[in-house]
């Protein structure tokens, strides 16, 4: 009896490219949905965007002028349609309140976030991720507690009054740091108006020209508030590390590893936090998209000009173009961050390849 | 090993953190920049032409000039701007201003008559919100190259009808009346915009600076002119940031990483108060707050109530706690730095005559209000109070609560049954008060008038509306004074207004900053005066 031939290997890159497309998909779906809903709300809201262009003295002829100019005397389903073919071309529209372009303002405001939230992240995973372990290794221990204690206060406490304490002690007495704002005025006039902007990162863009003056004192600004969104995403990284890596401590092919005697750093650190990135790497995920959707209060505090005082704004002023334009951009961050996780998922755990 | 790669994460963040410490120590306002914090989330535009905001106007200021101004360091008083002369014919209507020779733009062109009578005509043809400053004078996007004309180094405006000059000339003061350089304005035009959106991230103006940058909520930067014709600015730059919230400006000045903080609550000057490096500055403000009335309200058009309701407000109650620092008691619309502004006060909290006038209204107690009240602390505050003294006359206030828009649009839309407003004059002249207040050419639902706060709250003005048209056009400034008194005196005692505070402004600053000059109830902030 003859073997069965054995079937040709199967292409890895097909089905990869199939999830690929259809991620794709997937985010064309729900940005067309998230637009939908957002540009219905915007359109029922009992506020008039014309009021916040014109002001109180306008008059009506003034006003109805304006409402034709932005097109907001065309039926519903127009506006919208105008609306999504501008954008799939790259122009959401113009700011009501500044009349710029949404696009060019979502440009300058997204890197500060981008910025802040990325220092953020990276402090509170490196933070977080040995804090939970440790908790995780030694339940019940001061260690442990305190991680929970140090995790609950990140919780619980409100990020105003932690940035405002933070200004007062760093900043105030201490003089560890710099104020609020990205840049000491004459760092930023230099950034403005002798240096080449590539990303609009201002740690970055400062490399890259070599002005490592104008490095130093952005790091010494933004240290403050990325380290107190770090302290908050810390807190929900060590708690959920705890969580996941002491489920994994309790499996038996941890006590198999254990009595063959394998080190312990290589117990934990090896075999059990191979599985735990698997879930690990969306809480993450979830907190950097959450970070990057902007941090009204700490941007308000720190008068860091991020996306989500932008968009919090643009609400106040009925801006509607900027709230579209804005939601559409965390709307990407969120989908982005989700089918990266999915990619780094399937890379960490094989069996999510198959 | 677990600790140790715990602690030696820690350690790194520890020395990242202590690293920065020099670089924060070096940061100091350098000596030939004002560093100014301020909330400027209002600016909706910087062209001269459009801006109508505190914050827009502040910028302009100091980047556009007009041909006649208020000087800065005595208010009120007329000075030359760009027009080194100004007269008005004998049949009251032509106006004719002698341009300055030897003045350039920032661009570098000379400025001409022309590009005065083109910017006049530009706000008129633009026609945004604030041309009706020019346009009250007859000014229409049809007749206004025939009515602002230029000949040599003369601008000539001519106006409908005869006005007192004084409103005239207050009038072309105002930020809207600024001279553009039109061969660069009209260079930049795109779709026949009048180069409006190359001005929103632009100036050219023949100002004491130049605008440099600007980004909209997060800050400018100014650059002084050299060889300005005022004199150079002492103060080369200006650097505005973006700060709104007040405990920060107040850290920061306290650091002396701003020197002036524009935006700092009562609570945050109290706090600085006797710090030897800080000053503060005390300033009034143009705003008024009061109640409007709305007289579709049977109830709230009895004379006896609405008298009833002015001795029902806790003005020095309110004035000593909640507004301390930022208003101030003021019972008449006319704002302190105006020509015929009241200083007298007659109402105080009296709440045995307020129930005695509600008794004898014969409106049946308790009477239920609605209040239409914006979603801001300091309004809701006031609201508070009034609730508190109005109940025990008898009037239940039922707060109805919505952010800024809303609340405008109830008013506008005559939906509101009593609601708490601030007014902010437009031009520093007492006609712009007195004519939102005090006159409503058609009370009718239809007529459409909301520029009218008297039509707004459905108040038939009377005799009020004749006397101020009669103001406006008197030419004897001592008399016209008289005119608005005796208005306001009218207004106060008998109208559907309720009229309780002025703005008071409280600028802190480093205390080696001199010569900042906020510009009181009738002008703009002024950075060239400045030295430190």
């Amino acid at each position: 009896m003859t073997a069965l031939p054995a079937p040709p290997p199967r292409s890895r890159l097909l089905p990869f490219l199939g999830q690929i497309a259809l991620g794709i998909g997937t985010l064309a779906i729900t940005l067309l949905g998230l637009l939908l809903i957002t540009f219905i709300i915007a359109r029922v809201v009992p506020t008039d965007p014309v009021l916040s262009i014109v002001g109180e003295r306008a008059t009506e002829a003034q006003m109805e002028a304006i409402r034709v100019k932005l097109g907001l005397d065309l039926p519903l389903w127009q506006q919208f349609f105008i609306y999504v073919r501008d954008a799939l071309q790259g122009d959401l529209g113009t700011s009501i309140r500044t009349g710029q372009s949404v696009t060019a303002e979502i440009a300058r405001y997204f890197p500060a976030t981008l910025e802040l939230a990325t220092l953020g992240t990276i402090f509170g995973t490196l933070v977080g991720v040995p804090a939970g372990v440790l908790a995780a290794t030694r339940p019940g221990s001061i260690a442990d507690q305190i991680v929970r204690v140090v995790g609950l206060m990140g919780y619980s406490m409100p990020v105003f009054w932690l940035g405002l304490i933070g200004l007062l002690v760093f900043y105030g007495k201490l003089d560890w740091v710099s104020g609020p704002g990205r840049l000491d005025p004459t760092y930023d006039m230099m950034m403005q108006f002798t240096l080449t902007s590539y990303t609009g990162m201002i740690l970055i863009d400062a490399a890259l020209n070599g002005a490592w003056d104008v490095f130093a004192n952005a790091i010494s600004h933004i240290i403050l508030p990325a380290g107190l969104l770090g302290y908050v995403s810390m807190a929900y990284i060590s708690r959920m590390t705890r969580s996941f890596m002491m489920n994994e401590l309790g499996q038996e092919y941890i006590t198999t590893a254990r009595v063959k005697g394998m080190p312990e750093w290589r117990v934990i650190w090896v075999h059990a936090m191979k599985n735990v990135l698997v879930p690990l790497i969306t809480v993450i995920a979830l907190s950097y998209a959450y970070l990057l959707e902007g941090s009204v209060l700490t941007e308000t505090i720190f008068a860091w000009p991020g996306l989500g005082s932008y968009i919090t704004d643009a609400l106040f002023a009925a801006d509607m173009p900027a709230v579209l334009g804005g939601t559409v951009v965390v709307g990407v961050v969120f989908v982005t961050l989700n089918m990266a996780s999915d990619i780094l998922y399937r890379l960490v755990d094989p069996r999510a390849r198959a | 090993m677990l600790l140790k790669h715990g602690f030696g994460r820690a350690a790194v963040f520890a020395a990242l953190m202590a690293g920065t410490a020099p670089m924060a120590l070096m940061a100091e306002t350098p000596a030939d920049t004002l560093v100014v914090a301020d909330a400027i989330d209002d600016i909706v535009s910087i062209d001269p032409h459009e801006a109508f905001e505190f914050s827009g106007t502040d910028l302009n200021n100091n980047t556009y000039d007009s041909l006649i101004e208020l000087d800065p360091t005595k208010p009120g008083e007329l000075v030359p701007g760009l027009a080194e002369s100004w007269a008005v014919a004998e049949d009251g209507m032509t106006y004719t201003f002698k341009v300055k020779s030897g003045i350039t733009f920032s661009s570098g062109n000379p400025l001409t008559a022309e590009d005065a009578a083109g910017s006049l005509r530009r706000v008129v043809k633009l026609n945004k919100t604030p041309a009706f400053i020019l346009t009250q004078f007859g000014l229409t996007p049809e007749n206004v190259d025939q009515m602002i004309t230029f000949d040599g180094d003369t601008v000539t405006i001519k106006t409908d009808k005869e006005y007192a000059p004084s409103f005239v000339y207050n009038c072309l003061t105002a930020g809207v009346a600024s001279i553009v350089d039109m061969k660069t304005v009209m260079a930049n035009e795109v779709d026949g915009d009048m180069g409006n959106a190359w001005l929103k991230a632009n100036s050219a103006g023949t100002g004491a600076y130049v605008l440099r940058s600007f980004k909209p909520n997060e800050g400018y930067v100014l650059e002084a002119r050299a060889g300005h014709w005022r004199g150079d600015a002492k103060i080369k730059n200006v650097f505005m940031q973006h700060v709104p919230e007040g405990a920060t400006q107040r850290l920061l000045l306290e650091k002396g990483d701003i020197d002036v903080a524009r935006e700092m609550t009562p609570t945050d000057i109290a706090g600085v108060t006797g710090n030897p490096d800080i000053k503060v500055q005390n300033d009034v403000g143009g705003q008024v707050y009061y109640l409007a009335l709305n007289q579709k309200k049977a109830e709230l058009a009895n004379p006896k109530v609405q008298e009833a309701m002015r001795w029902a407000v806790d003005y020095a109650g309110m004035t000593d706690s909640i507004l301390k620092g930022q208003w101030v008691v003021h019972q008449s619309f006319l704002p302190q730095g105006f020509l015929g502004a009241l200083t007298e006060t007659p109402y105080s909290l009296d709440l045995e005559k307020a129930k005695a006038l509600m008794a004898e209204s014969g409106v049946t107690l308790p009477l239920e209000v609605k209040f239409t009240v914006r979603n801001n602390q300091e309004r809701l505050d006031i609201a508070t109070s009034l609730q508190n003294t109005f109940a025990q006359v008898g009037i239940n206030l039922v707060l109805d609560v919505g952010d800024g828009a809303q609340g405008l649009e109830v008013y506008r839309g005559r939906l509101h049954e009593m609601t708490l407003q601030t007014w902010g004059p437009d031009y520093p002249d007492p006609h712009t008060n007195a004519s939102t207040f005090a006159m409503n050419p058609d009370n009718s639902d239809e007529a459409g008038n909301t520029g009218y706060l008297a039509w707004r709250t459905a108040w038939e003005p009377g005799e009020l509306h004749a006397l101020t048209e009669a103001a406006v056009v008197e030419k004897d400034t001592e008399k016209r004074k008289a005119m608005y008194e005796e208005i306001q005196r009218k207004h106060r005692d008998g109208s559907a207004f309720v009229m309780m505070f002025q703005q008071a402004r409280q600028e802190a600053m480093r205390a080696n900053v001199m010569g900042f000059y906020a510009g009181g109830a009738t002008d703009s902030a002024s950075y060239w005066t400045v030295t430190k």
